[in-house]
């Protein structure tokens, strides 16, 4: 236990100057947030929001549905991206774990790359 | 003490975010603050020690679960006043998901408690932390002595995939594609002619 609290507070270390870019990215987001409020002057005008002048009212609402083909990829990438994370640490200690488990990663490549070649035919990747 | 600090800010914000996404009235705004709490739960992972974990989430849950849960909220038909409305009919439901969600937490909790040699048996699986890295440590479990529930990682991930293909992918009629092959193979495209020598066409 005792060394575990050890390598943490290394670990911990290692990650301390991120810190301090969280710190300084949150206070200079406030500051400038804040002095743009206190110092700029406020003269809210509705005017000011409406179209521009030579611009029209919009005749519908941005918010319209999306294409469910969207999702169809972002469901796709996550796959592949779960893939990608999967290799990181089979490549960082693929000296050690030997041939095993090598072709256990192989296999796992085999038979999403069969997914791979069923989206591939069945045109899930063409946008038309 | 800095360590104490951080985690309670991280904690807190986690938490801050969580009941955001509950109560914010803008769908959007709800997916924009379960980033925020996943990149919390990304620092919580880093102080524990997991620092692979708290990078996967990162690129897994911010770059690709949030882009995702946008899209659905997104397709869905984002009418507010609709969506206030159901608000105390599906109260109940997600109350006994809420309620099963947290029993069973005390339940890892308590056995976790009652059981010392749990974190035991756990420790006894990994390599000893203070002389491989996080990530070499996984790799050196998940790819051999786990290799069955990695096999299985893969079929679901499989499964999901041609779900996914199937449930949403349809031919649309009507599109024209521009299909090269058939271009090239065309009849008149290709005229053969016979000049004579010394004349010309």
């Amino acid at each position: 236990m005792n060394a575990g609290m050890l390598i943490d507070n290394v670990l911990l270390g290692e990650y301390f100057p991120i810190l301090v870019f969280l710190g300084i990215a949150i206070a200079l987001s406030v500051f400038l947030i804040a002095a743009s409020i206190i110092i700029g002057r406020q003269k809210p005008d509705p005017e000011k929001l409406s179209a521009y002048e030579c611009g029209f009212p919009p005749f519908d609402d941005a918010r319209t549905k999306f294409d469910i083909r969207f999702y169809l990829v972002a469901i796709l990438f996550i796959i592949f991206d779960l893939e990608v994370a999967f290799l990181f640490p089979w490549a960082v200690s693929l000296g050690s774990i030997g041939l095993f488990g090598f072709w256990s990663m192989i296999v796992f490549l085999g038979v999403l790359t069969i997914g791979f070649i069923y989206e591939w035919k069945k045109g899930a990747l063409e946008w038309e | 003490m800095i360590e104490a600090l951080v985690f309670y800010m991280f904690a807190l914000t986690a938490i801050a975010s969580g009941v955001m996404v509950v109560v914010s009235r803008n769908p959007v705004h709800s997916v924009l603050f379960l980033i925020v709490a996943f990149f919390n739960a990304a620092g919580l992972f880093v102080l524990l020690g997991a620092e692979f974990l708290a990078m996967i989430l990162v690129v897994v849950y911010v770059g690709a679960v949030a882009v995702l849960f946008l899209f659905v909220v997104m397709m869905l038909d984002v009418n507010q006043v609709e969506l206030r409305q159901g608000f105390l009919q599906y109260l109940p439901i997600g109350g006994v998901i809420g309620g099963i969600l947290t029993f069973e937490l005390l339940f890892i909790v308590g056995a976790w408690q009652f059981q010392p040699d749990v974190s035991a048996a756990i420790a006894a699986a990994a390599p000893p932390p203070d002389q491989v890295t996080n990530t070499q440590a996984l790799g050196s479990l998940i790819y051999t002595r786990f290799a069955y529930l990695f096999q299985a990682a893969g079929a679901i991930l499989l499964v999901a995939m041609i779900g996914a293909i199937a449930l949403t992918h349809r031919k649309r009629p009507g599109v024209k594609k521009q299909k090269i092959a058939d271009q090239i193979a065309r009849e008149d495209s290709i005229e053969l002619k016979k000049v004579e020598t010394g004349r010309g066409i």
